[in-house]
């Protein structure tokens, strides 16, 4: 285990720079969740943690040293690769053992080592078959196995659960959280899939064109966006953005007609843009302020999402999933003043 | 639900069920017919050979498959007679190590030009592939000056040099190894190989097919190559054996029955080698269609 440091880390191919000095802290023991669109350079700087690329300016630090240009061996880093890259020509208990090669410690040693990573994944049984008669999860598992057998002070993840189905990604998602309870090791974690990032980490690193765009716990990034990118990337269905300006007495006039007092008299006649989260738009709060008639409904069972078209275009709200009201009809939707998220029209930051 | 269980077959009932027999068509019967042509052409050269092979001289011109009064006289001729024991052995030891020399050789430099980026990969794979548009009859003469030019001639090394890296090789190997998933390569890295142990332990194992299918090529090119052992051997013990076996007779009578009788001995070694790496090939073709 170690602490992992990115200083102004740049790294360009050819003349096209891709990351734009990145800096980040990792602690010891955290486990982190770089998330982000494709092309954002969630795995490029994973890539360059791993050593598998080469850093064009800026350091990398783990445990206190830079790494920079330390080969990937050398770096005490292990990597579960999105398709596993588990030797089909090798049995689980080789696979397993195969970061272990390098290492000078007796034969008997690394056995045990073997074996206690294959009981702490629930593989023991599995030790003598070959990759092609494992499931896919259980493929997973190997891999992780591989990275963890080296105890290694930072794991990496490159988007490990994509390939697997709904349902055994859901699993392989609290295993891997439990396993990380378990042995408390640092582990940065690469993934495009938003609801992976809420769920596992201890702290989001949102990207986008090779920026940060935040850094929090899952709760800031989701309650408390930095900008219009992190309140629509994260959360399902997206946060609302509705159009509007700062009028003279400090409220908000939207696009939609409606009103909101928001106190923000000192930036009048700023053009800003509303975000609400579709869960916090309800008919029943104490101003509506959007109006429209309902275009489609999606019931989900516990709850309905109802599309509804206004005159500055479409919205999405979370009803009742009991009693949705119909398509067709007309809602007036409101959202309780804490609710609100005021972003700068222009810049897309947080202003409120 | 019930009724579209009761109508739809199981999958065991379907795997029971043989399909009804359709007579045959026009066009499957002449694709049959090809098929056969091709076999028989294919066919009947190993056919007469062991025939020739069976008979005694004065019936060597005679086309009958069977021969009037077979005998294996001629095996135990060709196989008494020392020269044949030094030319099988002569074949054996240039095709066992020239396979071995490109297996080895073409694999680490078609793993090099494909997994690696360095300045002139391009330039240097291009300059390799344009080998092969030279023919073998041009390479001939400045092989043979450079074998005289170092003492080559008449030994072992002087039948093997030209052979032992190809160009056909190489270009195989790169193209195999194209398949094999960077990930592998990055993984081994990270868990502490070096890059010569990472062709050895990850990317070889990877392209065995390939490597069957080169050992195949490379063993019958050599085991059957005649112009060059011809040029650069002088004495008969270092002739190998398609050259020792054209030497059987004289120009005015060729002794036919014992060329065929060596030839048939001499394809034994090819059928193992294909046997032994043939299922190589196989697997890998079964894998290919798996993973898609």
């Amino acid at each position: 285990m170690a602490d992992l440091a990115l200083r102004d880390l740049v790294k360009t191919y050819d003349k096209t720079e891709v990351l734009h000095g990145i800096n980040l802290d990792v602690h010891d023991g955290e486990f982190v969740v770089f998330v982000g669109p494709s092309g954002c350079g969630k795995s490029t700087t994973l890539r360059l943690i791993a050593g598998l690329e080469e850093v064009s300016s800026g350091t990398i630090e783990i445990g206190g040293t830079v790494v920079n240009n330390m080969e990937p061996k050398h770096r005490d880093i292990a990597m579960v690769f999105q398709n596993y890259a588990i030797y089909p020509h090798m049995t689980v208990r080789k696979n397993i053992g195969f970061g272990l090669r390098s290492s000078s410690a007796p034969k008997i040693q690394k056995e045990a080592r073997i074996d206690e990573v294959a009981q702490l994944l629930g593989m023991t049984d599995l030790l003598n078959r070959k990759p092609d008669q494992l499931s896919g999860g259980q493929r997973q598992r190997v891999a992780i196995g591989r990275a963890m057998v080296r105890d290694p002070a930072v794991f990496l993840f490159d988007e490990p659960l994509s390939n697997l189905d709904a349902q055994l990604r859901t699993q392989m998602r609290l295993e891997i959280k439990k396993l990380h309870q378990r042995v408390g090791s640092t582990i940065i974690f690469v993934t495009h899939d938003q609801v992976e990032a809420m769920t596992m980490a201890d702290r989001i690193v949102i990207m986008k064109d090779g920026y940060i765009q935040q850094v929090g716990t899952p709760s800031e990034v989701y309650h408390t966006p930095a900008n219009t990118f992190v309140a629509q990337f994260i959360g399902a269905p997206a946060m609302n953005m509705i159009p509007g300006e700062i009028t003279n007495n400090g409220s908000i006039q939207l696009e939609t007609g409606g009103l909101i007092d928001a106190g923000l008299a000192a930036r009048s006649g700023q053009k800003i843009t509303l975000g609400v989260r579709p869960e916090d738009l309800s008919e029943h709060a104490p101003a509506s302020f959007l109006e429209g008639s309902i275009a489609v409904r999606e019931p989900l069972g516990h709850e309905t999402l109802i599309y509804v078209n206004t005159s500055v275009g479409e919205f999405v709200a979370k009803a009742d999933g009991r009693h949705p009201p119909d398509v067709g009809a007309t809602v007036r939707l409101g959202a309780l003043q804490e609710n609100l998220h005021i972003f700068d029209a222009e810049t897309g930051s947080t202003l409120a | 639900m019930a009724i579209a269980e009761e109508i739809r077959p199981t999958t065991d009932a379907l795997l029971k069920t043989t399909a009804p027999k359709r007579p045959a068509n026009m066009g499957q019967i002449i694709r049959w017919g090809l098929l056969f042509l091709g076999g028989i052409l294919m066919i009947m050269p190993i056919v007469y050979m062991i025939s020739t092979s069976l008979k005694w001289p004065h019936e060597i011109y005679n086309l009958k498959l069977i021969p009037d009064e077979p005998t294996i006289e001629n095996y135990t001729f060709v196989l008494q007679d020392g020269r044949f024991f030094w030319w099988f052995l002569n074949s054996i030891v240039i095709a066992v190590i020239t396979t071995l020399c490109n297996v080895l050789f073409d694999s680490l430099v078609g793993y090099t030009l494909c997994k690696f980026r360095f300045p002139g990969r391009y330039i240097i794979f291009i300059a390799i592939l344009s080998t092969l548009m030279i023919p073998t009859e041009m390479l001939v003469i400045p092989w043979y000056l450079m074998s005289q030019q170092f003492g080559w001639l008449d030994t072992y090394w002087g039948i093997m040099f030209p052979g032992l890296m190809t160009a056909f090789g190489t270009f195989l190997m790169k193209q195999f190894f194209e398949t094999v998933p960077n990930d592998f390569i990055e993984a081994a890295r990270i868990d502490g190989l070096n890059e010569l142990q990472i062709w050895w332990t990850v990317a070889m194992p990877l392209v065995k097919p390939a490597l069957a299918a080169l050992a195949i090529f490379v063993f019958l090119g050599n085991w059957t190559a005649f112009i060059w052992p011809l040029i650069v051997t002088n004495s008969v013990e270092m002739y190998t054996l398609p050259v020792g076996l054209s030497s059987f007779g004289d120009e005015a009578d060729v002794a036919w029955e014992l060329i065929m009788t060596g030839a048939a001995i001499s394809t034994i070694p090819t059928l193992i080698v294909f046997l032994i790496f043939q299922r190589f090939i196989i697997r890998g073709v079964v894998m290919a269609g798996l993973k898609g």
